[in-house]
């Protein structure tokens, strides 16, 4: 670790807050995108049956 | 081969299909090295301490923020124009991100500002312009989860998304005025680019790449869920007719 | 388009919300104010401006959701949309019958409600000129954000999240025309600027109404 000095803390929180949102976003668009997929292969073995 | 073919979907989704995985890896690999770089091998700054850091993470949310919500502007105007169905998902996907750009942005400024400033919030021109910015970015994705049929969808937001950008603009020059009304004088800019020396600025720079790669990516990704929802839909709607 | 604009005027007093709920409605958040910050005379005094000007803002936001939605409703908007004259003037036309009915009683009323909130003398002429340049911007915006939701169930909320960030150029500038005036300032410069933004507005809004009502139309 570097040594941060006396503003350790909000020089952190910034960081985490931030890679947490990022990784939020991230996480959201991966789930949403595997869930459209498989909605949409379900729907078009459905339809070709 | 014209740009314009990447709106046939199809298209597209090959397309991307290719583009995507390395945008994400090139956004992992600079996001990384940026962060990394600024967080633990740059000096502190003699004047604002370790909290120089910040920056690494608030200039690039901030450019994104904006030019995020110009990219949505330009892709509502060619969906208006010119009706592909592509373009307008694209604006539609970028919303989110790019909110979560000026959440970032907002945070990682009040987060500075505390130990800076000596205050979370200042009702200083630039922080408020982004607090708008945020309201804009809410008014528009409410707009299109609130209508349900995708093509007017499109078309207001797009409407919504023009007349905001001019809004979003004059807003911009009221605050200023607003705010020198106010306070003149007190300069609260973080707009030190042009005496920022090369130490900040090469570190800087990687992260700049690494926010847009990863916006890119994120785009991309969220326009395909978009264009293969409204695939799903479409064979629903026909085994409903069927 | 003069028989619209009637039409409108006498719906607006027969349906008996038009005139009189804006205006009741303008009153309670003046009256309501003084007793959440005090009723000193210093402290009321230099917030008046703001307060004047926020509370005409949102006594305008109450009645834009019936703008269009009764004509959508019971099909009429369809029959203007194919009548001989253009959508564009129907919708300027429907803002001017809104300004009617809450912009023009609200910037008459709004001196005497200065009185309640100690507004200093100075201050009640760019009051009334900046209400009177202002309030006309509030409602064309508002037509347009009502065309926007107009097919939309439960749009009134929705109404008020698109619209207000619209306002925020007309409030400052307004607010700060009274502000000015009030402490003996230059007042044109604010008042001059939220005119250029309303002649704007009225000029080009009409146009992405009439484009918005379409689509929710089709």
């Amino acid at each position: 670790m570097p040594d941060l000095g006396r503003y350790a803390l909000e020089v952190s929180l910034a960081y985490g807050v931030s890679l947490l949102l990022l990784v939020g976003i991230v996480a959201v668009s991966v789930a949403q995108s595997r869930r459209t997929k498989r909605l949409l292969d379900e729907a078009e073995a459905r339809w070709k049956k | 081969m014209s740009f314009w073919e990447y709106a046939n979907p199809r298209r597209f989704m090959a397309f991307t299909d290719r583009v995507m995985g390395p945008a994400f890896v090139l956004a992992a690999v600079a996001l990384s090295v940026g962060l990394v770089w600024g967080f633990f091998f740059t000096p502190d700054d003699f004047r604002q301490g370790s909290t120089v850091k910040i920056i690494y993470l608030h200039v690039p949310s901030a450019f994104m923020a904006i030019n995020i919500w110009v990219m949505m502007l330009v892709t509502s105007l060619i969906w208006l124009i010119r009706r592909h169905h592509v373009s307008a998902l694209a604006a539609k996907a970028a919303a989110p991100v790019g909110v979560t750009m000026t959440l970032i942005a907002l945070m990682t400024g009040a987060i500075w500002g505390q130990p800076m400033w000596g205050t979370f919030w200042a009702w200083d021109p630039r922080l408020t312009s982004f607090l708008i910015l945020f309201l804009f970015y809410l008014g528009y994705m409410a707009l299109w989860s609130a209508i349900e049929d995708p093509d007017t969808a499109a078309d207001l937001t797009s409407v919504l998304c023009l007349v905001g950008s001019v809004f979003a603009f004059l807003s911009r020059y009221a605050v200023n005025f607003w705010n020198q009304g106010l306070h003149q004088g007190a300069s609260l800019s973080m707009d030190a680019e042009e005496n920022i020396s090369d130490v900040f600025w090469f570190p800087l720079l990687v992260c700049l790449a690494g926010f847009f790669f990863l916006f890119l990516a994120l785009v991309l990704l969220r326009t395909r869920t978009e264009i293969r929802k409204r695939r799903a839909h479409a064979i629903t709607l026909r085994e409903r007719a069927a | 388009m003069r028989g619209l604009l009637i039409r409108d005027l006498r719906l607006a007093i027969r349906a008996g919300g038009g005139f009189g709920l804006a205006l009741a409605f303008f009153l309670i958040v003046v009256i309501l104010v003084p007793f959440g910050v005090g009723p000193s005379a210093n402290v009321l005094a230099p917030i008046a401006p703001g307060i004047l000007w926020l509370g005409a803002l949102l006594a305008c936001l109450l009645s834009l959701d019936r703008i269009f939605a009764t004509d959508f409703e019971d099909g009429s908007l369809e029959f203007l949309a194919t009548a001989p004259v253009p959508l564009e003037g129907v919708v300027a036309v429907k803002a001017l019958a809104h300004w009617l009915t809450t912009g023009l009683p609200l910037t008459l009323a709004a001196p005497v409600f200065g009185i309640f909130l100690n507004l200093p003398g100075g201050g009640y002429g760019w009051l009334v000129a900046s209400l009177a340049l202002g309030t006309p911007a509030l409602s064309m915006i508002g037509a347009f954000g009502a065309a926007l939701t107009v097919g939309l169930k439960r749009g009134g909320l929705l109404l008020s999240l698109l619209v207000l960030p619209l306002y925020i150029p007309t409030l400052i500038f307004g607010a700060d025309t009274v502000r000015r005036g009030v402490e003996g300032l230059d007042a044109g410069t604010p008042l001059i600027l939220m005119a250029g933004i309303t002649f704007g507005t009225l000029a080009l809004l009409p146009f992405a109404g009439a484009a918005a009502l379409r689509v929710n139309l089709r």
